[in-house]
Parts: structure tokens; C-alpha cells; sequence
């Protein structure tokens, strides 16, 4: 384990992490190694992410090794999309069991790579470690290896066991594993100026193909994709290319800037969701080729399909502009698509009443405020009850977000639409954008709606569960109304930092009496961000906002409901 | 009598298995206010998350000791005392139910010796309810998470009557195995209120994963047994276990309260539905109303009207033990031929089926058993899709999980109504298929002797 603690210390040292950069380097030491609240977690761990970020290799055989629970409970359940071979999404595992766990599971594990080989015959085969295995000390490396000699064919170590982290670091524990067993270990036939990378993009429900053609009209060839529909050889080969871009914010640049260091690719973080990121990632793809000695008039020519699809794009969106008009959005997602499709629905005239930023870093945050202006709300963690207020009081119209926290929207009868990983339809370029307005027109005036909000006409309107749930809102509200003191109460009770639990209110006061200026300071005085260090934009807005809050007036309710 | 195997590969291909926590923790999502709790690592909780959302479409509670690589070397204690109190506090459950997992077990947690410590240490705490069951991942299968899971849950929350002579002759516990779904427990409600009788379900899923919509959004399951029923569930008169993987809860609930049990093995089909209501006419002295005598009789004309199409199929059917004893029976009934059975754990059931072999294996097993003995139909759940895309054969989902298809709560196959209803579905995508790929065509009776097709169509066209 030592090996891989030295490589989970060397993914926290990321400097291309902006969440990380804002941390001091003894909390960055700790990364993200901090304990996650038990009886208050969710999200996968670090075995989850390294398969979320691998599986999309569709030719190579994903072999993990554990009991059933890791693979049996959780395979072929991702929304990738093949353009060839199918074996992805074949479930390999060695299902452990008792007498591995007291024998040692190696040899099982060797056995296992032995009779893929012969059944499958996959260009590679990766192990993926998990957290039983990884107890009881069985060395995947070593077998890998010994496999890897024996049967002449690459079988690469993931070694990404579920309990050392999150889903995040687990993104960034597969690129490693590429960057240590797989990039540059073969050769391309040929290379072309045109060769791009694409680094962090999944191909979800064949998303990527809705932005390959124009790269194809412009000539500009996807040389390697990690990972969606990609190919074991093209990321072996993948150090090849002119210039890269990453896509899915933060999970793979280790990937990106490692490629840049070391075969001196260099690359730009861009995004495909919505028409001006789209056309801002062709000229920048069209630039860094350039720069690396692609023609000039490539330039023109990209030019040249941007002001066509740009038309094109607008023109389909059009006609919905009138019918999108007054109506508002409520957006709850994750990381990068927060920004990027605040302004895809920007563009169509939809007006955002809120986004969530749990998973966002501070730059993606400042992009959402940039692209929201100063009335951006914030919500980092509405409980269920509040979201159904808020769509109730008629700010929203219809909620999108990711899979598990649609039944709130759809049982309070509101429209919904799904823009995670689990959805069924692909957003990107510019066609996405007029598929996503398709969606949210059909969402937005289905008659469904009109029919489950009437009550059955035997239930008392007055007293069904939304009214009961808004009542029970609407009087802790006056409660809280007509006793300042418990108004107070409540605003300085509310949990800023979820990891270390850091209330607003020892935040504050720590801020006050020792004329705090900094989040480092408030850090050491109060612990608040020294977990995963999310919460260090809210620290700031609060250093902010200190010397007004003595005599301000009451939170706005979207605040208080935060 | 079947031959039961024990596949002999080193690599699982396909897995048909799911793992025993998420066994465990989905009985505890059939208590009301409850909340399951997996110790472990924050994998093992959201992948079985997942599952279950994307099976049920709807919001489902289970929560995570969040074991780090530390706290699991080091123990769990913390780990576990810390969910607890913040479950406790913050979501307010009636019950947390407490599975462990595979890391845990591998460092040997004393999970039990936990619960008395942290009941000591916190009073509000000191009756609460609380079970705990050890569920290894590395040990058994979905199926046996349930069936070690309520028989604690009988063990632990059911209470020893205090005079065993005052039991009420109208109620009934009922425990249904895993196999049943939201609408087969509904469907067993309504036949068995029909005889008067009043049942307690344990585990009752469809009071909390039917899909209703709560009266208050709370993060526990909004539905399902309470806990002050369960312990009542001495007083009942008789349990009636389905599957045999509920013997375990009715002998615990029978050596706890001297409640006597009767087991119906299977609840699909025409004699075993004929058994069951025998049973329920008997308990109740009241006679099979009306209403199932025509059940009966729309259920008997169905197996008429449906054996032309199921006689003579082969089956290539991959499911848990009880699942697969309850289908393949039915449609060995019916005139098909279970050519290939492959299920995930032991079972007594299993030597019972109607098979030459019972292969405990996964779905690579299925698909190619099925495709070397020419298998015309397939059942198992989701992931079986990818199989049948390849063997081109009609494809029944049953079992869980069943994530690409809507309506998998209400999937019924108890009763005589279920059962006629089941039978449909099946002849109904027997007859899609043949309709789809199996027309007759001037071709497919040519046995190859005579003059090449060719020249036949040409000489006819003329």
C-alpha cells in the first residue's frame, strides 16, 4: 500500500487543481483523505470513480477484483456509448470468497486474467483493485505483472481500492494508471498536424458523436479519447498527438497536464455543452493546433463552420424563445456542467433560479455568478422539503438535475429533466443544445402536470401533503419571523462546513474576536474548511460580508432555506 | 431430481449474483421510518443505491458508516457510533437496520458489542430500535441478505406474547421472501383481507416502495410494518412464509412465540394458488369467495389459450434460488422444458426443479448453456439483456434488478390473477417473436436436395 499511498500524495499535489491550490499544504497532505461524515454520505467511493473513468475503453476487458458486491451490484450500468466492440460492458469479477480472503486472492486473480485471455482475447485487460483485496494484501501489481509476461498482452493495475476516497480521487487514480502502464507504450501508423486528444469525456449516451462530424468536416482527427469510445491502442498511442482537450473539468487533469509535461502536448480545458462554449472549444482546438504546426487556413475554415452551425443552432432554438419565455429554471447538478449549461439554457431565454455548487470548485463557481450576474442563488444542499418549496412558490418551473433527485420534482408534479450521467438523451455541441430545448419543451408542457396537481376529488385540498408541507414551512418561517432571537438562532445554526460540522455562527464569532481576514486564519480558528475544503468560497463571502451582518436585516428566505 | 453444480471458474463473466448487504438492507426498506445502514466503505452503499433506484424509480433511503482505509484497520467503532447518532438526529428514524460488508467482516467488526456500547454511552439510544445483521460480501447472495435479515428482525423487534392461549384468530403474519414485489404483496393482501383475516407483513415493501406519494417528505421510507406491529406479531394465529427462504424467520417466529407456520414454497401457478387458498379458507372457516373461484377459472382457460405457444419451449432461466424454483415450475406446468436453470446461491429448493442441472454460476453460464442446448426462451433479470441480443430469443425480465423496463414494482406472479396475467406476458412475447423472425417463408421447409432455391422462385415467378 505504500506505493499507492505515494501516489494518492502525488494526485493531491495536482497543481492544476484549483480546489487544491486553495488549500494549505498541510491540509493538501491530508487531501482527500479526510473522513467522510458516516450516517450523512453520498456519492461513490475511489474504486467507483477509477471504473467510471476507464469503462468507457470499449475494447478492453475491465476485470475487478473483489467480492460480488463491487462488480455484481453496480456493472453495465453506465450510459457510454460504443462505436465497435462491446466487451465493456461485460462483467468480469473475481467474486471472492471465504477461502481467498484467508488464502489470498492472487491466485484466483491470476486465473481469472488467464481465462479472459482465452475466452475474450482483448488487446488488454485491467485489474481493478478493491478494498478486501487490498486488506488482506493481495499485490495486483505483481500479478498484473507476472500476467502481463506470461500471456504477452498489456494487464494494466488499477489500483484504486473503494476506501481511500471518493469518486473524485478515483477519476484521478485511473489517469494514473494510464499515464504509469499505458500512454506511450505503442505507436500510431501515421500522425497528421490534425491530431487532438480528447481527455475526460465519457461519450454518454453517444454524445461525443453529436461533436465528431464537425471535427471530421474540418479534418481535425479525434486521435485518442479517454475514454469514450475509446480504444486501448489509440491511448497507448495517445502521446502522439499535437494538442489536447480536457473536457470533464477537474476529474482527469493529471492526465492532461502529465501529457503535457512529458511529451509536451499541450492542452485547454473546454466544454461542449451550449453554443458559445462550443464555438470557444473549435477555435481553441483550431488555435493549439496551429500553434503546433497545423496550416494557417485552418483557422478560416473553422471559422467558416462556426458561423454556420452558430445560425443554424440559433435558428432551432428560435422557436422556442417564446414559449421558454418567464419560465424558470431550478438546476441541481455537479461540478463542471454547472456553468456550462447555465449558459446553454441562457441562451435559449430560459432565466436560472438557482444552481448547485457542491461539487463545483471556486472557479466554477465564479464562471456561474459571471454567467448568472449578482442575483446567482447558490444552493449547495437543499433538503427535499425545501426544494419542493421553492418550485412551489412558483420560482421555478421545471428542475433539472441528476438521476436521484428527480422524485422530489416528479412527485411534487413539477417538470424534470434528467442531465447526468444516467440520462437517456446527449446534449453536446451544437445540436445537443436544440435536442436539450426539445426536451425541456416537452417536459415543461406535457398535460400530465395539469392533471396530477388537481387533487382526487375526495382528498381536502387544504390539508394533502404538499399544503401540509408548506404550511410546516410557512410557520417555522413566521415562527422565525416574530422572534428575532430565534431568526438569529437559526441563521448562525446553519452548517457551513459539512465536514468538519463549522455553524455560521462560531464562524463569525471566531471572525470578530480575533479580526480574522483570511480563510487560512478562520481555518485555524475554527477548523471550517479543513476537510475537503469545498466550503472555502462560502468562507470568503462570509469574511466578506462580516462587517455588515451586526446590523442587517434578516436573511433572504432562498438563504435561510440554504 | 436436479443435479445441483458449483460453477468451477476462477472469473465470474456476467454476473447473475448481487451481493448480501443489499439483500439485508433491502428487507429493512420494508419497515416504516427506517433507515438501512451498510458498514462499510461509501462504495458499498451507493452502488446498492443505485440498483435500487434505478429498479424502483423512486427515492430510496440507505446510509454509510463511510469506512476509510484507516477506521478499517483501526475498527469501525466510531464509525458506527457517529452514523448512528447522526441518522438518529437528523433524520429521525423509527428504526436503523445495521448490514455489514465485506470490509468490514474481513477485519472482524464485533458489531453487536458496538450497539451495547453505544447504547450504554448515549441513554436516548438505550432503547431504541436497532438490528444488526453480518452479511459478508464474500459469503452467499442476495437472496440470503433477506432471509438472515428477517429472521433477525423476527428475533430481535417481535415480542413473546405474555399468555401464548390469547391469540387473535384473525391475524396472520405473513413473510414474504425476496422474490415477491410490492404488487405481489398487495395482491396477497387483498386475497387474504378477502377471508377476513388481517395480515402483518414482514418485511411489507409495498407500503413503502410502491411508489405512493408520502403524505411528508422524510428521508426514512415512508412506509411499510411499523415497528409496535412487529413486536405484536405474536398474537397472530398462524405465519404463512413464502419461499422457502422464509422457513429460517417462521421457525425463528414459531420457537420465539409459538406461532406454528405453514410454508408455500411457490405462489405461481394453478395448484399451488388452489393449495394456498385451501389453506386461507381453512384458518378462516370461511368459504373461497366468489370472486377467486372465477380467478380460477379465467386462470385455467389462460393456461388453455397459452399452452400452444409455452408447450415444448426450451427454457434457458437465470434467477435466485426461490425465483427460479416458483417461474420454472410454472412453466414446466405449462409444457416447457427447462432445459438451462443457473442461480446464485444454495438452496433446498434447487434439487427440486424441474432440470437435468442446476448450475450455481452467472450469465455467461446462461448464455452459453443456452445457446449450445438451442434454448427458445430466456428469463433473468436486466443484465440479462446483452445475452439476449446475441441468442435473438425472447427475453422475459423477472427478478430484480430490472432497471431498463418500467413497472418492476408491480410485476405480479402470485395468485391465480398473476399467475393468468404472467402467462400472457409470456405466450404474448413468444408469439411477438415468432411473428418478428419465424414466418414461414417458401425456404424454410427446403430440406437442401433437390433444385437450389433459386431456380424454384424463378421457375414459379414466370
Amino acid at each position: 500500500m505504500s506505493s499507492l499511498s505515494a501516489k494518492i500524495q502525488d494526485v493531491f499535489n495536482e497543481p492544476g487543481c484549483g480546489k487544491n491550490a486553495n488549500k494549505s499544504e498541510a491540509e493538501r497532505k491530508k487531501g482527500c483523505t479526510k473522513q467522510l461524515q458516516p450516517g450523512g454520505a453520498a456519492g461513490g467511493c475511489a474504486f467507483d470513480g477509477a471504473k467510471i473513468a476507464l469503462q468507457p475503453l470499449t475494447d478492453v476487458a475491465h476485470l475487478v477484483h473483489g467480492p460480488i458486491a463491487c462488480e455484481g451490484n453496480s456493472w453495465d450500468n453506465r450510459g457510454a456509448r460504443s462505436s465497435g466492440s462491446n466487451i465493456w460492458r461485460t462483467g468480469f469479477t473475481t467474486d471472492i470468497n471465504e477461502t481467498d480472503i484467508v488464502f489470498g486472492g492472487e491466485k484466483r486473480l491470476y486465473k481469472a486474467i488467464k481465462e479472459i485471455i482465452e475466452k475474450y482475447d482483448p488487446p488488454a485487460v485491467f485489474v481493478y483493485q478493491t478494498c478486501v483485496p487490498a486488506m488482506i494484501g493481495d499485490d495486483i501489481n505483481a500479478v498484473c505483472k507476472a500476467a502481463s509476461q506470461k500471456f504477452g498482452k498489456p494487464v494494466i493495475p488499477v489500483n484504486s481500492p473503494g476506501f481511500v476516497g471518493p469518486k473524485n480521487l478515483g477519476n484521478k487514480l485511473a489517469g494514473e494508471a494510464l499515464l504509469d502502464h499505458v500512454i506511450g507504450t505503442e505507436e500510431p501508423d501515421y500522425t497528421t498536424p490534425y491530431d487532438l486528444n480528447i481527455i475526460g469525456e465519457y461519450n454518454l449516451s453517444g454524445e461525443l458523436w453529436q461533436v465528431k462530424p464537425l471535427l471530421d468536416e474540418l479534418g481535425i482527427r479525434i486521435f485518442s479519447c479517454i475514454s469514450g469510445d475509446g480504444k486501448y491502442r489509440e491511448v497507448a498511442y495517445s502521446h502522439r498527438a499535437k494538442a489536447a482537450m480536457m473536457v470533464c473539468s477537474k476529474a482527469m487533469i493529471n492526465v492532461a497536464r502529465k501529457m503535457e509535461e512529458r511529451y509536451g502536448i499541450p492542452f485547454f480545458e473546454g466544454s461542449f455543452y451550449g453554443i458559445q462554449d462550443s464555438s470557444d472549444s473549435l477555435r481553441e482546438i483550431a488555435r493549439l493546433l496551429i500553434e503546433r504546426g497545423a496550416p494557417d487556413e485552418l483557422m478560416a475554415r473553422t471559422e467558416a463552420v462556426i458561423v454556420r452551425e452558430e445560425a443554424k443552432a440559433w435558428a432551432a432554438i428560435e422557436p422556442y424563445k417564446p414559449r421558454f419565455a418567464g419560465k424558470k429554471v431550478l438546476l441541481i447538478t455537479g461540478g463542471v456542467k454547472s456553468w456550462s449549461v447555465v449558459a446553454a439554457l441562457q441562451e435559449a431565454g430560459l432565466e436560472l433560479v438557482g444552481t448547485s455548487v457542491k461539487k463545483s470548485t471556486k472557479e466554477d463557481k465564479e464562471r456561474i455568478k459571471e454567467l448568472m450576474g449578482q442575483d446567482a442563488h447558490m444552493i449547495d444542499d437543499m433538503t427535499p422539503r425545501e426544494m419542493y418549496k421553492m418550485l412551489k412558490d412558483a420560482k421555478a418551473d421545471i428542475m433539472l438535475s441528476g438521476g436521484k433527485s428527480q422524485f422530489v420534482a416528479l412527485k411534487a408534479a413539477m417538470p424534470w429533466l434528467d442531465i447526468n450521467q444516467e440520462r437517456s438523451h446527449a446534449y453536446m455541441g451544437y445540436v445537443g443544445m436544440a435536442k436539450l430545448m426539445e426536451e425541456i419543451d416537452k417536459a415543461l408542457f406535457n398535460p400530465v402536470w395539469e392533471q396530477l396537481r388537481q387533487p382526487a376529488p375526495w382528498d381536502d385540498a387544504a390539508k394533502n401533503w404538499q399544503a401540509t408541507a408548506m404550511a410546516q414551512m410557512d410557520a417555522e418561517a413566521a415562527q422565525l419571523a416574530a422572534d428575532p432571537q430565534a431568526a438569529e438562532a437559526a441563521r448562525r445554526a446553519r452548517k457551513v462546513c459539512n465536514c468538519k460540522t463549522v455553524d455560521l455562527g462560531t464562524i463569525e464569532d471566531a471572525i470578530r474576536t480575533n479580526a480574522l481576514t483570511t480563510v487560512e486564519q478562520v481555518r485555524q480558528h475554527t477548523e471550517a474548511s479543513g476537510g475537503c475544503g469545498f466550503c472555502a468560497v462560502r468562507l470568503e463571502d462570509i469574511l466578506a460580508a462580516l462587517p455588515a451582518v451586526a446590523g442587517s436585516s434578516p436573511a433572504p428566505l432562498l438563504e435561510a432555506a440554504e | 431430481m436436479a443435479r445441483v453444480t458449483v460453477g468451477k471458474k476462477a472469473c465470474a463473466v456476467n454476473p447473475l449474483k448481487m451481493s448480501q448487504p443489499i439483500g439485508g438492507a433491502f428487507a429493512f426498506m420494508g419497515l416504516r421510518g427506517s433507515m438501512p445502514l451498510l458498514h462499510g466503505s461509501q462504495g458499498c452503499t451507493s452502488f446498492g443505491l443505485t440498483l435500487f433506484v434505478r429498479h424502483f424509480k423512486e427515492a430510496v433511503p440507505l446510509q454509510t458508516t463511510a469506512m476509510s482505509e484507516v477506521a478499517t484497520v483501526l475498527g469501525g467503532y466510531e464509525n458506527v457510533e457517529q452514523a448512528i447518532l447522526n441518522i438518529h438526529k437528523r433524520t429521525k428514524p423509527e428504526i436503523i437496520g445495521i448490514c455489514s460488508t465485506g470490509v468490514t467482516e474481513t477485519k472482524g467488526d464485533d458489531v453487536e458489542g458496538f450497539l451495547r456500547l453505544i447504547r450504554e454511552k448515549h441513554p436516548d439510544l438505550a432503547n431504541f430500535p436497532m438490528v444488526y445483521v453480518s452479511t459478508p460480501d464474500f459469503k452467499d447472495a442476495f437472496q440470503d441478505g433477506w432471509e438472515k435479515t428477517v429472521a433477525r428482525m423476527v428475533e430481535v423487534l417481535v415480542e413473546t406474547p405474555k399468555n401464548a392461549a390469547r391469540r387473535d384468530p384473525r391475524r396472520v403474519n405473513v413473510l414474504p421472501g425476496c422474490h415477491l414485489t410490492p404488487g405481489d404483496l398487495d395482491e396477497l393482501r387483498t386475497i387474504i383481507e378477502d377471508f377476513g383475516l388481517e395480515p402483518s407483513f414482514l418485511p411489507d415493501l409495498a407500503g413503502s416502495l410502491d411508489g405512493h406519494i408520502p403524505e411528508e417528505f422524510v428521508p426514512t421510507t415512508i412506509g411499510g410494518i411499523g415497528v409496535d406491529e412487529i413486536a405484536t406479531m405474536g398474537q397472530a394465529a398462524w405465519t404463512i412464509a413464502i419461499g422457502a427462504q422464509m422457513r429460517r424467520a417462521a421457525e425463528a417466529m414459531e420457537a420465539k412465540t409459538g406461532v406454528p407456520f405453514r410454508l408455500f414454497e411457490r405462489l405461481c401457478g394453478l395448484i399451488p394458488n388452489d393449495e394456498f387458498l385451501v389453506f386461507l379458507s381453512e384458518i378462516s372457516g370461511r368459504p373461497v369467495p366468489l370472486k377467486y373461484r372465477r380467478q380460477r377459472g379465467q386462470l385455467a382457460d389462460a393456461m388453455l389459450d397459452a399452452h400452444f405457444h409455452l408447450g415444448g419451449r426450451k427454457l434457458a432461466i437465470g434467477a435466485e434460488p426461490d425465483l427460479l424454483f416458483d417461474l420454472s415450475s410454472m412453466l414446466h406446468e405449462m409444457g416447457a422444458k427447462v432445459t438451462v436453470a443457473v442461480t446464485t446461491t444454495q438452496s433446498p429448493v434447487l434439487e427440486r426443479i424441474r432440470a437435468e442441472e442446476v448450475l450455481i454460476g452467472d450469465l455467461e453460464d446462461l448464455e452459453n448453456l443456452a445457446s449450445d442446448s438451442g434454448c427458445n426462451l430466456l428469463i433473468t433479470h436486466s443484465h440479462g439483456r446483452q445475452a439476449a441480443e446475441r441468442l435473438k430469443i425472447p427475453f422475459h425480465r423477472a427478478g430484480f434488478p430490472m432497471f431498463d423496463r418500467l413497472g418492476a414494482g408491480h410485476q405480479l406472479s402470485v395468485g391465480y390473477r398473476g399467475t393468468r396475467d404472467l402467462i400472457f406476458d409470456i405466450a404474448n412475447l413468444i408469439i411477438a417473436d415468432h411473428e418478428d423472425n419465424h414466418q414461414a417463408t417458401p425456404d424454410t421447409w427446403r430440406t437442401g436436395e433437390g433444385p437450389a432455391a433459386g431456380v424454384v422462385d424463378a421457375a414459379t415467378m414466370h
